[in-house]
C-alpha cells in the first residue's frame, strides 16, 4: 500500500490532495505487464507542476518502466499491456486516437548514456524542429541558442556549433541531448538515470541545470542515486517490486519516511 | 535493540562504526552519572577527596564530548546518512552537549563541597541532597532510555522534571528565608542555591536528552511545544 506523508510545512504541496492548476499529470490505478509478467502493480500518483519528482528504488522494481509509460516509450515493446490512465490535462493519454508523436514533443525523454545523432551539435538541436517542418534559419538559429543556454552549454560550445556532437565531453553531450529535448518546449521532461554514465562534475552540472530546467518545465527523473534525488528532487517515490510503496516530499522521505521498507532502501539496509 | 536496528546496514563497516559511537556514547554517560554521584556523595559525607576527584575527572567528559563529535563529524562526512542513522547521529550530538554541561555543573557542586558548613548548616545540605538524588535518577533514567532508545522511559523522565522544578522552588524559599534569619551566613548559603541551581539545569538537560530520544524514535522535533502536543507524539501508535 502506498502512504502519502502529511506536510508538515505550508509551502509543502499535498501532494495526495493536489488542484488541477498544481499538477502536471496524474498517474491512475496503473499496472503493466510484460507478456503474463507483471511488471507494475496498481499505481497511482500525481506529478505537480514546475518541479522535480524523482523516483528511486532497487533495480527492477519498475521506476524506469513506470517512467517510459509517461510517453508510452512502452509501446514499442512487444508484448507490454498496459492498464489505467495517465492522465495529461484530463486527457488519458493511452486512449485510442492519441498521436504518440505529438505526445513524445509534450513529453520528451533524456536517457542514461548521451545519445547524440552523428551530427553537428547545431544540427542535434534543431533536429526535432526541423521534422517539424521548421525551415526558416532565424528561427532556427534562435532556438540553438536559447536551447544550449537552457541546458547551460552555450558558453562551451558557441563557437564550434558546426562540429561534430561526438566531439563534446559526455557531460556535454548529455547537456546537448538535453538541449535537443527542450529546443521543441515540451511541457515534461522525462530523465533517465542522467547521470550515472558521468564524472562527479559533470553530474554536479546536469543536477544544477535541472534545479534550472524546473522553472520552465515539469522534471520527472529516474536515478539509482539516492543522494542525487535527495538533492535534485522536490519529491521522491519510492517503488518496490513494481508497488508505490511511498510518495513524499523529498525532505520528509529523507529524514522520516513512513514506511520500513522505504527506510530500510534509503539507510542502505537488508529488509 | 529492535528499534535501533542497527546491524543490518549492507555496509559492515557503517555498522561497526554507528555501534562503536554509541557505545562511546553510554560510556560518556556513565561517566557523567559517576561525576554526579560523586559530588552528591562529597556534599553529604563533606569528602574533600571525593570533591577533587571530580574537579580532576571533568576533563574525562570534555574528552569524550570532542572525539564523539568527531566520529559523528566522520560518519555524516562518509555516508551521508538518512533517515533513523540521520536522527541517531543528530540525536547523539546533542545528547553529549547536553552531557558534557551536566559534568560542568557537578564540577560546580564538588566545588561547593570542599566548603566547609557549620553544624546548623547542615539542615540546608540535606535537602541539597534530596534534589540530588532525584536528578541522579533522573539521568540514570535518561540514559537507559538512550541505551535502547525507549519512547515511554525517555517521557516518564521528561516529565519527572516538573517535579525536580518543584523541588527546586521550594528549597529556594527555604534558602531565602535562612538567609533572612541569619546575614552572616549569606555567602555560604549563596553557595548552596548555586549548587540548587545546577541541579535544576541539570533535571531540564535530562529533559532535553529525552526530548532527542523521542525525536529519533518518532521523527518528531518535540521541543517547545505543549506537553500535551508532546503526549500525542508519544501515545500516536505510527511510528515514521
Amino acid at each position: 500500500m502506498i502512504s502519502v506523508s502529511p506536510n508538515s510545512a505550508s509551502e509543502k504541496l499535498d501532494l495526495a490532495n493536489l488542484t488541477d492548476e498544481q499538477r502536471a499529470l496524474e498517474i491512475k490505478n496503473l499496472s503493466l505487464y510484460y507478456g503474463e509478467d507483471r511488471a507494475l502493480h496498481d499505481i497511482s500518483m500525481s506529478v505537480p507542476k514546475h518541479g522535480v519528482t524523482a523516483f528511486i528504488g532497487p533495480s527492477g522494481c519498475g521506476k524506469s518502466t513506470l517512467l517510459r509509460c509517461i510517453n508510452r516509450m512502452n509501446d514499442l515493446v512487444e508484448s507490454c499491456k498496459v492498464k489505467g490512465d495517465i492522465l495529461l490535462h484530463g486527457k488519458n493519454i493511452y486512449d485510442k486516437g492519441v498521436d504518440v508523436a505529438a505526445l513524445r514533443r509534450r513529453i520528451g525523454m533524456v536517457f542514461q548514456r548521451p545519445n547524440p545523432f552523428p551530427k553537428s551539435v547545431y544540427e542535434n538541436v534543431v533536429y526535432g524542429l526541423r521534422l517539424q517542418g521548421v525551415k526558416d534559419r532565424r528561427v532556427l538559429d534562435e532556438a540553438v541558442e536559447r536551447s544550449l543556454r537552457g541546458a547551460a552549454l552555450w558558453d562551451e560550445v558557441k563557437d564550434r556549433l558546426n562540429a561534430s556532437a561526438f566531439s563534446l565531453s559526455g557531460g556535454q553531450q548529455q547537456r546537448l541531448v538535453i538541449a535537443r529535448s527542450i529546443a521543441i518546449e515540451p511541457e515534461i521532461l522525462l530523465l533517465d538515470e542522467p547521470t550515472s554514465a558521468l564524472d562527479p562534475i559533470s553530474t554536479l552540472t546536469i543536477e544544477e541545470l535541472i534545479t534550472d530546467l524546473k522553472q520552465k518545465y515539469t522534471v520527472v527523473i529516474v536515478t539509482h542515486n539516492m543522494q542525487q534525488a535527495a538533492r535534485v528532487s522536490d519529491q521522491t517515490a519510492f517503488l518496490y517490486m513494481g508497488q508505490l510503496i511511498e510518495y513524499a516530499n523529498t525532505d520528509t522521505l529523507f529524514t522520516t519516511p513512513m514506511e520500513k521498507r522505504t527506510e530500510d532502501y534509503i539507510t542502505g539496509r537488508y529488509g | 535493540m529492535d528499534k535501533l536496528n542497527m546491524g543490518k546496514h549492507i555496509s559492515n563497516k557503517f555498522n561497526e562504526e554507528l555501534e562503536a559511537v554509541r557505545n562511546r556514547v553510554l560510556s560518556m554517560g556513565g561517566l557523567v552519572e559517576q561525576q554526579l554521584s560523586d559530588a552528591i556523595t562529597a556534599i553529604q559525607t563533606a569528602d574533600v577527596e571525593l570533591a577533587e576527584k571530580v574537579l580532576s575527572n571533568d576533563h574525562k567528559v570534555n574528552k569524550l564530548e570532542v572525539q564523539i563529535d568527531e566520529e559523528c563529524v566522520h560518519i555524516i562526512a562518509k555516508r551521508q546518512p538518512a533517515a533513523s542513522d540521520l536522527r541517531l547521529v543528530i540525536a547523539i550530538i546533542k545528547t553529549i552537549a547536553d552531557l558534557e554541561r551536566i559534568g560542568d555543573e557537578a564540577e560546580r557542586i564538588a566545588k561547593v563541597a570542599k566548603e566547609s558548613f557549620s553544624n546548623d548548616q547542615q539542615q540546608l545540605l540535606v535537602s541539597l541532597e534530596n534534589l540530588g538524588h532525584q536528578i541522579l535518577t533522573m539521568l540514570r533514567k535518561v540514559l537507559d532510555a538512550f541505551a535502547r532508545m525507549d519512547l515511554d522511559a525517555a517521557y516518564e523522565v521528561h516529565r519527572q522534571d516538573e517535579q525536580a522544578d518543584r523541588q527546586y522552588e521550594a528549597l529556594t524559599r527555604q534558602l531565602m528565608t535562612y538567609m533572612m534569619e541569619d546575614s552572616r551566613s549569606i555567602p555560604k548559603i549563596m553557595n548552596v542555591l548555586w549548587s540548587a541551581r545546577s541541579l535544576e539545569r541539570m533535571g531540564d538537560r535530562c529533559q532535553n536528552i529525552a526530548e532527542y530520544i523521542i525525536f529519533f524514535v518518532k521523527g518528531k522535533d518535540v521541543r517547545h511545544v505543549s506537553p500535551e502536543s508532546i503526549e500525542r507524539t508519544v501515545k500516536g501508535d505510527k511510528a515514521p
